[in-house]
């Protein structure tokens, strides 16, 4: 790989016309994925973008590498199908919140399971928006849609939740607004071998405009999200000084703020990703708790795909033959 | 006592509950006689529950096979010995029976908890119902007990070894031998103790005829089928030869096969055949559901193997729009139905041929592709076959249509010779010549481009793309050519057909035109009635979208269209619709195969009216 050039992200732009609304969170998402495979040295010949029906599925017609459109909600089946066909492929599957966790609920809930090398972006935006607005099932109650008008009142399902109980090995959040972190997030994503699931947090300009705000808005990010480090107390805030604290009595965190309380470092909840229980709590974090991202969940597995073949050193030929012939008899006449 | 005349064919059924090792023992007695040297054709026949409640007559699983020196076709319509487990066993099969039939049967088995069991108010053996046959009441269950007690396997256990004792002595009855049978339970069973003590109730059945006053009436084995020299010949199940038939295509054509499917009844077969083998590049997958598993076999095919999927009618509905997918991707993709009886659940273990409309038309938009049907068991490895060429040749998804009756039923097989197949006109082109859309004028094939190749780095999906450059196109004169392209794409698969020919008959009188699994009881019919001196032709089509363009050519010198099929007239529709045909029709939806003699009565009165009508007629002129 060394006499290759190193690429940067505009070789993995299309000489495809974007088609997003103009501030859509997509334009963010889509230059943090180039930057990601250019700074990860992803080869585009041998990279795959997989994707569903809706405003995200059409990200792969943006990034030069092979790509395919599919239909609503199926882009994890397609994948599976395209990385068991050739394992040395780096597949990505692009889905939202009604693509994968509605109409195509069920695939995804198979390849995390399964734990197909797979890099999963969900771009939840809480709405249906190529259909024109609908609520989705990750719309909070009480979204005003057009077929919510007195507002929504099922309750929602938690992407990150839903991966997690369905077997993720690799569960991380982030916000569209947040570059840096994303394509941090993004390079660690192409590294993990199994399912990662990622949560993108995005912005639909059109049907739910500024729904993150509260959280990620860069005013109000340092205040409401925590950017979580494995290894390390989970600190935040802008000047960092609130924290997370367990108690081991009820199995819940609740916040603390180090210069106001009698509380220090050494108090505060240490972010572990390979303990499920704990991704559990921090996932269904939400305000007034701060929102976690970065990678919430992280554990090695062994990959479905890994050894799918297994060795291929079977004589082909002469085992098929001898199938057919299996129970022959001659005939002595 | 005189001595049975030899006859040119048998027709036995065996008969019990789901779990009294019927179909085993069935097929036991298939792979002897076949290696005999006889002809055969089986017709496994059980109900949906994997243990129905014992003794019950929904519970009855049956195998009928007829096996005989003459070629064998079918089956047979009407059995001439009846083995009968329980009370249940009989009553369901007794109006089937031949007049004069053998019925071997256990009385200890008529009790009175059995016959209410079987909803009978009287029992069989006194009441005189089976006064016009010939009736062996044999003491099985006790006398398979006394044979294997010395094993010590447990009541239970040992009682189960009769199906073996009555293969015995069905053996007996026509001759036969039973190493085959043996070996077969050496190499089957592990344990010691159970495999002596089938082998020992195998014999015992066996010695048992021979011994008692049976034996004058043994049956004269009939004489064994002239076989081709140099031929080897094998047993094979429907959904086992297109198991083959798709590895010997994955074989000669050097691609890696993928099979995606999702376990349903009766289509799971070939899913089992064809797992365990990625050695060899032979891989399954078990999907979620019928969409994931289609969707994989596209991804499969997109990545440059050879995608396949399988399922029965309602797991095609489900697969629909992947369909759909792989039509506007422009790959290939093979599917195979396993039809059943219907809609919705229906009856899932009972044959039909109800889903040619869904396969011909049952998509949305303007979305054709090919349609082939496999005839029989051995027949459908070929189609297997033509199959994965008309995908990869055409760059298409392939309907390939089978059924439940096919998939179980086994029959002779002329072992083929893996070297002889080449599968012609694949379409290989790539290399950095090769442009993504550029269609081949004979098959409409764009070339099989793929991830890993980098000068063929594309987009593809399911929008509707320029028909040159293949981006997302919204233009209405192309939406017209690419609709146009995908017809045209579908039609030149014609050019590719042989020629249209008569099974058997001459091409004039009466037509009988089918497809699918109805093909050995036609042509049986078709040459009985030949030799009744009718004039009539039988034809069976392999491809049905597109139809052989030499059809209405070989029709037009019929009087008359007969289509044959087990629905309510889907090809009959489908001949008026594309050829304009002026078509009869003969059909049966029971989740039965045709019996040789419905078809062949309904031809003789048919042609009966026409000459009735002809007379008429003079007589007004």
């Amino acid at each position: 790989m060394g006499d290759r050039p190193q690429l940067t992200f505009k070789d993995f732009a299309t000489d495809q016309e974007v088609r997003w609304c103009p501030g859509c969170g997509d334009y963010a998402i889509l230059k943090a994925v180039q930057r990601a495979l250019a700074e990860g040295g992803a080869r585009p010949e041998n990279t795959v973008f997989v994707s569903g029906i809706g405003c995200s599925s059409r990200l792969p017609y943006y990034v030069d590498t092979f790509g395919f459109h599919t239909i609503h909600g199926r882009a994890p089946a397609v994948a599976t199908g395209v990385k068991l066909a050739n394992p040395e492929l780096e597949v990505w599957v692009i889905t939202g919140d009604g693509d994968g966790l509605s109409i195509g609920g069920n695939h995804l809930l198979h390849a995390l399971r399964r734990n197909v090398d797979l890099n999963i972006l969900l771009f939840n935006n809480e709405i249906y928006g190529l259909t024109k607005g609908q609520y989705s099932p990750t719309s909070r109650p009480g979204t005003r849609s057009p077929t919510t008008p007195l507002g929504s009142f099922d309750r929602p399902v938690h992407p990150g939740s839903f991966a997690l109980g369905a077997g993720a090995t690799f569960v991380a959040r982030c916000a569209d607004i947040d570059q840096k972190n994303m394509l941090r997030l993004l390079l660690e994503t192409r590294k993990h071998k199994g399912s990662s699931f990622v949560e993108i947090l995005q912005n639909c300009i059109v049907y739910n405009k500024d729904i993150w705000d509260d959280v990620a808005a860069k005013k109000n990010a340092p205040e409401h999200t925590v950017w979580l480090s494995h290894g390390e107390p989970v600190r935040f805030g802008r000047n960092m000084n609130r924290g997370l604290r367990l108690n081991p009595k009820t199995l819940t965190v609740s916040e603390v703020n180090l210069e106001e309380e009698a509380v220090e470092e050494a108090d505060l909840l240490v972010h572990d990703e390979t303990n499920r229980v704990l991704a559990q709590m921090l996932l269904a974090m939400k305000p007034p708790l701060p929102v976690a991202m970065g990678v919430i969940y992280r554990q090695d597995e062994p990959a479905f795909d890994e050894s799918f073949w297994g060795s291929k050193t079977g004589n082909r030929r002469h085992k098929v033959d001898s199938l057919i012939r299996t129970g022959v008899f001659s005939q002595q006449r | 006592m005189t001595e049975l005349s030899r006859q040119e064919s048998y027709t036995v059924r065996f008969a019990g509950d789901s779990g009294d090792g019927i179909q085993l023992q069935g097929l036991q007695f298939t792979t002897t006689t076949a290696a005999s040297g006889y002809d055969l054709a089986t017709f496994p026949d059980f109900p949906a529950e994997i243990r129905a409640p014992a003794g019950t007559r929904f519970g009855v699983s049956a195998f009928q096979i007829q096996f005989g020196g003459k070629r064998v076709t079918t089956p047979g319509d009407t059995p001439e010995i009846l083995v009968a487990f329980n009370p249940a066993a009989l009553v369901v099969n007794l109006s089937d029976l031949k007049p004069g039939a053998l019925i071997i049967l256990d009385p200890d088995q008529f009790t009175q908890q059995h016959l209410k069991r079987a909803e009978l108010t009287s029992n069989p053996l006194s009441d005189g119902s089976l006064s016009s046959f010939e009736v062996w009441e044999i003491d099985i269950t006790r006398l398979t007990l006394a044979a294997v007690q010395d094993y010590g396997l447990g009541t239970k256990a040992s009682a189960r070894c009769k199906n073996f004792w009555v293969l015995g002595l069905v053996l007996w009855l026509f001759n036969q031998p039973r190493t085959r049978v043996s070996e077969w339970i050496s190499n089957k069973f592990a344990d010691p103790l159970v495999r002596d003590s089938n082998i020992a109730a195998l014999n015992a059945g066996h010695a048992y005829a021979e011994t008692t006053e049976l034996a004058p009436k043994q049956r004269q084995e009939p004489l064994p089928a002239s076989f081709l020299e140099g031929v080897d010949y094998r047993t094979v199940m429907g959904s086992e030869a297109l198991a083959l038939g798709l590895m010997a295509a994955a074989e000669r054509t050097g691609l890696d096969l993928l099979f995606c499917s999702y376990p349903i009844t009766p289509a799971s077969s070939v899913l089992h055949y064809l797992s365990g083998l990625q050695d060899i590049g032979v891989a399954t997958f078990q999907a979620e559901d019928e969409i994931a598993a289609v969707c994989a076999a596209i991804g499969a095919s997109y990545a440059g193997k050879l995608g396949i999927t399988s399922s029965s009618g309602p797991g095609i509905a489900l697969k629909t729009e992947g369909i759909g997918l792989a039509i506007a991707a422009e790959l290939p993709l093979v599917v195979l139905n396993f039809q059943r009886s219907g809609p919705s659940t229906g009856m899932p273990t009972k044959t039909d041929q109800s889903d040619l409309y869904q396969a011909v038309y049952g998509r949305n938009a303007d979305a054709p592709l090919p349609v082939i049907a496999a005839r029989s068991p051995s027949d459908s490895f070929e189609a297997a076959i033509e199959a994965v060429t008309l995908a990869l040749r055409h760059m298409t998804p392939v309907i390939l249509l089978s059924d439940g009756y096919i998939a179980n039923a086994s029959e002779l097989w002329p072992v083929p010779d893996l070297a002889s197949f080449e599968i012609s006109g694949v379409n290989t082109r790539s290399g950095s010549s090769a442009k993504l859309f550029e269609r081949d004028p004979a098959t409409y094939a764009r070339p099989w481009l793929r991830p890993g190749q980098a000068e063929h780095i594309h987009r593809i999906g399911g929008l509707e793309k320029d028909l040159l450059t293949g981006h997302i196109s919204y233009d209405s004169q192309n939406h017209q050519a690419m609709t146009d392209m995908r017809l045209a794409k579908v039609e030149s698969v014609a050019d590719f057909i042989p020629p249209c020919k008569l099974e058997s008959g001459t091409p004039e009188g009466l037509a009988v035109v089918a497809w699918g699994s109805t093909y050995g009881a036609i042509r049986q019919a078709v040459e009985e009635l030949l030799k009744e001196g009718f004039q009539l032709g039988h034809v069976h089509l392999r491809h049905l979208n597109p139809l052989p363009r030499d059809l209405p050519g070989l029709l037009s010198s019929f009087d008359e269209i007969l289509v044959v099929e087990m629905n309510t007239g889907q090809l009959a529709s489908i001949l008026r619709d594309k050829l304009q045909l002026k078509v009869r029709q003969l059909n049966q939806v029971t989740g039965q195969p045709f019996n040789v003699d419905t078809v062949k009565s309904f031809i003789r009165g048919l042609l009966a009216e026409e000459k009735s009508l002809e007379l008429t007629q003079t007589q007004v002129n």
